[in-house]
């Protein structure tokens, strides 16, 4: 496979798809799905035929507004539809060429004039299974420009140029972690994708392995490329079988064309990689720990340093990104370091892909510049609280993020500028509350999960979380005192101190955050026995915590 | 375990194919594949109950699946979660005497958009109400 070659199968699905006169496109997402949308691409794909219109049906990954699902793309018209059933199909076929079916017809220019998609590039346009697909979307060029024309240490100055950050939440620089590393000695090293996204309320990472996998693929290969590796691992969730069954498409796809496997394309580089599974435990989104889940271990993390990039599967060199952080290698080496850093804030560069959900009236996946104010993702791009309901707070970062009031909205997004909040940036997970939810009741719910999710190897962990769980119980019960308030700030202050790995470090934020914005709702619970939001049963017995 | 070269390291592997065909891991399951594996059987052991996804336990006829990740907690899952629990008359992670249904929460399915989700026997529902839920019991109870 050359370059030439790969332009000749892009040029050769282009014309397919010229042959068509329409492209009726089909969100086949899980949110779309579990609305029949597969049944959806049926009916239209029976109409399409019975029109004897010249149709192409395709199935495409996430298009981003779930909340109005299922979605329906006509092109080249660009007509979205939306709650489309397979009812609708045959209308949908008939009004091609014609007036588009307005009772459908959805305008959600808000939404998207906002969003700048980069690793979204693809979503909405290209049929997850098909390799050429990628392909004729200038797939696999950055690796063939790579390999051919470019040195690893090359390729990791452009990384770093572009000033990418770990989209896995801890905002590691990446070119910094690749060169440490590219300049480990050792004869063999390993690339790892954590696609083991735990964090409860986030699906980015499921949506891009699902919608784009080459993407995800492809970065890999560059990666291992820059730091000499030769082996991969991809460490998906078992509770995304469709992402699995996506990726094991895409790797099995990429051998056939010679993108992986032994020298790629005629080069004397060799990558291929294989498909972990989780197993249902969020503390192997932490590095140390999803290596010891790829040995087949028990996912406990261990001290660090040695960092895996010294020192990590089976004590070699290993580099570990995140699912999102690799989807944004192609475009940084196709457009260049510095087209990727003049998007973003100072200190944070390029697009994030965050998952909008709770209260608020577009729920589904965004894309936006970094720096752009919380403002803007909530009121305009997520149309703001549904309902008559008042904005109360917005979570990020999951169970190790905090809670952002609504005087804190014109914050700008960063990795900086949240962590200044007592929030993080986390992989992406953005869940709106409003004035129904009680804040130490959602204290509580990630206390609660940090809890049963701590692997118990170090103490404060395992037995500072419990301890926080049963004062924030004792509290959402009308049982709490003032002096529970101050030994709950000072358990917080422990635990993230001395505990071993970033689950317990950050396991006290939710509830930091919620003392420093929501303490008035701390103290109706405590002194006036009283739950603002209505949501806490004051009168329940105590929970006895064994 | 051949398709892994009966590696030792694909032992989660491994232990995912059996319970993806027998339901769940018991005892001489667990031992036939450390065995296989020459892993330790302490290790296996360690392995299977240390992740939540691996069951010990024969799953009932029926399975309920609530999510109970943060977006559908904030959509009131609680709630389905005390209804369901309320009309088996078990406790999440319990199957009925009968072995007809098993009740069970997730850490989040990923469709965090449609919240709060139900899985009834692996199958997707968005935006499920209490009666919705219920209504799906009965007509498995009846069967």
């Amino acid at each position: 496979m050359t370059i030439e070659e790969l332009e000749q199968i892009a040029e050769t699905v282009r014309q397919e798809n010229a042959k068509f006169d329409y492209e009726v496109n089909v969100c086949i997402d899980l949110a779309c799905v579990s609305q029949g949308s597969d049944k959806l691409r049926d009916a239209l794909a029976k109409a399409a035929e019975a029109s004897g219109k010249n149709v192409l049906v395709r199935r495409t990954g996430c298009m981003g507004p779930c909340s109005s699902g299922p979605l329906v793309r006509v092109d080249p018209e660009e007509i979205l539809y939306r709650h489309v059933n397979a009812g609708h199909a045959e209308a949908i076929v008939a009004s091609l060429g014609g007036e588009p079916v307005s009772t459908l017809q959805c305008d959600l220019n808000e939404h998207f004039d906002k969003q700048v998609r980069v690793v979204l590039e693809n979503a909405g346009h290209i049929d997850p299974e098909k390799i050429d697909d990628y392909i004729s979307r200038d797939g696999y060029k950055a690796l063939l420009t790579v390999l051919t024309e470019m040195t690893p240490n090359g390729v990791i100055h452009r990384i770093t140029e572009s000033g990418l950050r770990g989209r896995g939440g801890g905002g590691y620089p990446t070119g910094l972690k690749w060169s440490t590393v590219a300049k480990a000695g050792s004869d063999l090293k390993y690339v790892v994708c954590n696609g083991d996204e735990g964090d409860p309320g986030a699906f980015m990472d499921r949506s891009v392995m699902e919608g784009d996998p080459h993407r995800v693929i492809e970065g890999m290969a560059i990666a291992a490329y820059a730091v000499g590796a030769s082996k991969g691992f991809i460490y998906v969730r078992a509770e995304y079988p469709v992402a699995v069954a996506r990726l094991t498409a895409g790797l099995r796809d990429a051998r056939r064309r010679g993108l992986l496997g032994n020298n790629i394309c005629g080069t004397p580089f060799s990558f291929d990689v294989e498909i972990r599974l989780g197993a249902g435990a969020f503390v192997c989104g932490e590095e140390t720990a999803l290596l010891a889940s790829i040995e087949g271990k028990r996912g406990a993390p261990r001290p660090r340093p040695p960092y895996p990039a010294m020192s990590g599967l089976w004590g070699k060199p290993t580099l570990i990104n995140n699912v999102e952080t690799y989807a944004n290698i192609a475009p940084i080496v196709r457009n260049g370091g510095r087209w990727f850093a003049n998007m973003g804030s100072e200190r944070s560069k390029g697009t994030k892909v965050f998952a909008l959900t709770g209260k608020i009236t577009n729920t589904g996946l965004v894309e936006v510049p970094m720096g752009i104010k919380l403002r803007e993702i909530i009121e305009e791009i997520g149309g703001g609280v549904p309902d008559g309901h008042t904005f109360k707070a917005v979570q990020t970062g999951g169970p190790s993020g905090g809670c952002i009031p609504a005087e804190l909205l014109d914050l700008g997004v960063s990795y900086d500028g949240l962590m200044k909040v007592g929030s993080i940036m986390g992989s992406g997970g953005m869940i709106v509350m409003d004035d129904t939810s009680c804040m130490v009741n959602v204290a509580r719910f990630f206390v609660e999960f940090c809890m049963t999710e701590s692997c118990g190897k170090c103490i404060p962990c395992r037995a500072g979380t419990a301890q926080m769980y049963t004062l924030l119980t004792r509290i959402c019960n009308g049982q709490g005192t003032m002096d529970d308030l101050d030994l709950l700030v000072n358990l917080c202050g422990t635990i993230k101190e001395t505990s071993l790995c970033g689950l317990g470090q950050t396991a006290p934020n939710p509830v930091l955050s919620t003392l420093q914005y929501f303490k008035n709702e701390y103290i109706e619970h405590i002194v006036h026995k009283r739950c603002p939001a209505g949501v806490c049963n004051m009168e329940a017995p105590v929970e006895v915590m064994a | 375990m051949r398709k892994n070269g009966f590696a030792r390291h694909a032992l989660i592997e491994t232990l995912h194919t059996v319970q993806s065909s027998f339901g769940y891991l018991d005892d001489d399951a667990i031992r036939f594949v450390a065995l296989s594996l020459r892993v330790p059987l302490s290790q296996a052991y360690g392995v299977v109950t240390f992740y939540h996804y691996f069951s010990l336990k024969p799953p009932g006829k029926h399975t309920m699946t609530i999510c109970a990740g943060t977006a559908c907690y904030i959509k009131g899952s609680d709630k389905l979660i005390a209804a369901a629990e309320k009309r088996l008359g078990i406790a999440q992670g319990q199957t009925t005497k009968d072995g007809n249904i098993s009740l069970m929460t997730a850490r989040c399915v990923g469709a965090c958009s449609r919240a709060p989700v139900v899985l009834s026997d692996g199958e997707v529902a968005g935006e499920m109400t209490c009666e919705q839920a219920l209504e799906q019991l009965e007509r498995w109870a009846v069967e």
